[in-house]
């Protein structure tokens, strides 16, 4: 090959090597000599200085020529051993050498770095600054938008917790039941507070798998709402918890139609896909007139919990109104702590 | 107008006169929100507002306080991957400046929709240029001004530059180039990694 030729190949491809017909090197490019500073690569065998590893079992120049127009893989057998892609071609001439071309292919950033290499060592024409660029203008990018879904993130659990909605059914949580009771005791309002919790919700569960049991609650949800007034609240409190607040003129006689019918409706098989869930439910009822002053929201609750323990106690599947007689019971059956903890 | 371009103008405020002043400037204007998402579109009346509030503040004119912005951009710790991202376009500040017709693609290539003005460099000889900045909003040519100044240092080279003013939404800003390496300039290393460490 002549000088002419081999200045024009360190223009236009940095990182070629010329080959003599034995397989020996007898010129380099300048960015591929620039990465072995200390070695002196000329006059070496090709094989020597390169691990071909694809294709493999090349171990001499003839099967080298062979492979000429195909892509080969190869790296430095002594390290740094970066990846290196590369072509090799045949000039034809009567030397019968070769020309290999380098490139660094997607190991580029970090060659760019172990070498300190910088915009000369690459053909004007190559893109290898511009795909630096991208790789620094995407990174940028990406964290850009990392941070923003990480500040949308904040924002969503920061709503979530200032909601008043239980996600799963559309009922009102605990947060707002606690807020209208509160209300409602500050107005010194007619209410009952119902306590209301499902029976063998935990073996549908089990038996039937998660999806099933959220299928229950929706439905248990559309029941109460639909057993209920538009200006009563009805809210999940629990896993299969819920409270409900009536207003209104109300009765016993009026809450043991509204309980009886309740669980009437609940106890209705429930279709999940091929399958039936069944369930009953328990509820504990206060009343705001069966007290002389109305106590405050936490003691109110308690109450309602105290009565439900008396249905569940009772054999589940009933309801039973508060009576300060069941309180002392429940203390004494110590059930009242243990409920709070299975319940809350 | 683009969350980048507002977050930059926010981000120029509260790194050169502070988080209060920033905090200040949302309460005078009122702003739904107290800080600009980079990645979300805001309505370009906002940003000429904020803008305006800022030059009130600072008692400057707006074309100062957009050069200023611009001198930020390329100077500023805060910002530096911008920096690195302008040398990407070329080795010498010469290079540079013949890169800027292409600032607009190399933008979006990095953020799909992030607009920026349409620019055109002419060579009227060696060292004089006229850059031509094209735009629905007009006081970008500032910016550059600020930019090209900044960047001419980084580069180390000594420059001229005068916004000659606009006209039919075109802004004008002729360059002089004296000497292309005047004085060092900032170092730039490909890896960005390797620059940090240096």
């Amino acid at each position: 090959m002549t000088e002419n030729l081999n200045h024009m190949l360190d223009q236009l491809c940095p990182m070629h090597l010329v080959l003599d017909r034995t397989g020996h090197i007898t010129h380099v490019g300048p960015t591929l000599a620039k990465l072995r500073p200390d070695t002196v690569l000329l006059e070496r065998r090709f094989l020597e200085v390169f691990e071909l590893r694809r294709p493999r079992a090349i171990v001499g120049m003839t099967e080298l020529v062979a492979q000429a127009g195909t892509k080969l893989h190869l790296r430095f057998r002594d390290p740094p051993t970066t990846d290196l892609k590369g072509i090799l071609v045949l000039p034809g001439d009567a030397e019968g050498g070769a020309v290999v071309n380098l490139s660094f292919g997607i190991s580029v950033v970090d060659a760019v770095r172990d070498y300190a290499l910088t915009s000369a060592d690459f053909a004007a024409t190559d893109l290898t600054i511009e795909m630096l660029y991208l790789v620094e203008a995407k990174s940028a990018a990406m964290e850009a938008s990392r941070k923003l879904n990480l500040r949308l993130q904040g924002a969503k659990i920061a709503a979530e917790e200032q909601a008043f909605t239980d996600t799963l059914t559309g009922l009102k949580n605990r947060r707002a039941m606690d807020h209208v009771l509160a209300r409602a005791v500050e107005a010194r309002a007619r209410f009952a507070l119902m306590h209301l919790d499902l029976d063998f919700f935990k073996a549908v569960n089990d038996t039937m798998g998660h999806a099933a049991g959220d299928h229950v609650l929706q439905q248990v949800a559309r029941v109460m709402v639909e057993e209920t007034r538009s200006d009563d609240t009805v809210a999940r409190v629990g896993g299969d918890e819920f409270m409900l607040l009536l207003t209104g003129k109300l009765t016993r006689q009026v809450l043991e139609r509204i309980s009886a019918r309740l669980i009437e409706r609940l106890e209705e098989p429930i279709p999940f896909g091929a399958q039936t869930c069944n369930i009953s439910a328990s509820i504990g009822v206060v009343l705001s007139t069966a007290y002389d002053d109305i106590p405050d929201v936490a003691r109110l609750q308690e109450d309602a919990d105290i009565a439900l323990y008396a249905s569940k106690h009772k054999g589940r599947a009933c309801f039973t109104f508060y009576d300060p007689a069941l309180r002392a019971a429940a203390f004494e059956a110590g059930a009242l702590g243990s409920q709070d903890t299975a319940h809350r | 107008m683009h969350g980048l371009i507002n977050r930059a103008i926010q981000c120029f405020y509260r790194d050169t006169y502070g988080q209060g002043a920033w905090a200040e400037l949302v309460r005078r204007l009122d702003l739904e929100f107290s800080e600009f998402e980079p990645m979300l579109e805001y309505e370009t009346d906002v940003t000429l507002r904020v803008l305006d509030d800022m030059a009130g503040a600072l008692e400057k004119d707006r074309a100062v306080v957009l050069e200023d912005i611009g001198t930020y951009l390329v100077s500023h710790p805060n910002v530096e991957a911008l920096r690195r991202l302008l040398r990407f376009s070329g080795v010498t500040f010469l290079e540079f400046l013949h890169s800027l017709d292409d600032l607009p693609d190399r933008a979006r290539l990095a953020v799909e929709d992030l607009e920026l003005p349409v620019l055109e460099l002419r060579e009227h000889g060696p060292n004089r240029f006229t850059l031509y900045c094209t735009w629905d909003q007009p006081g970008f040519g500032h910016v550059l001004v600020g930019v090209l100044r900044t960047m001419a240092d980084d580069y180390g080279a000594l420059v001229f530059l005068d916004h000659t003013g606009t006209d039919h939404g075109v802004e004008t800003v002729d360059i002089t180039l004296f000497e292309a390496s005047f004085a060092e300039g900032r170092h730039f290393d490909l890896a960005a990694d390797r620059e940090r460490a240096s």
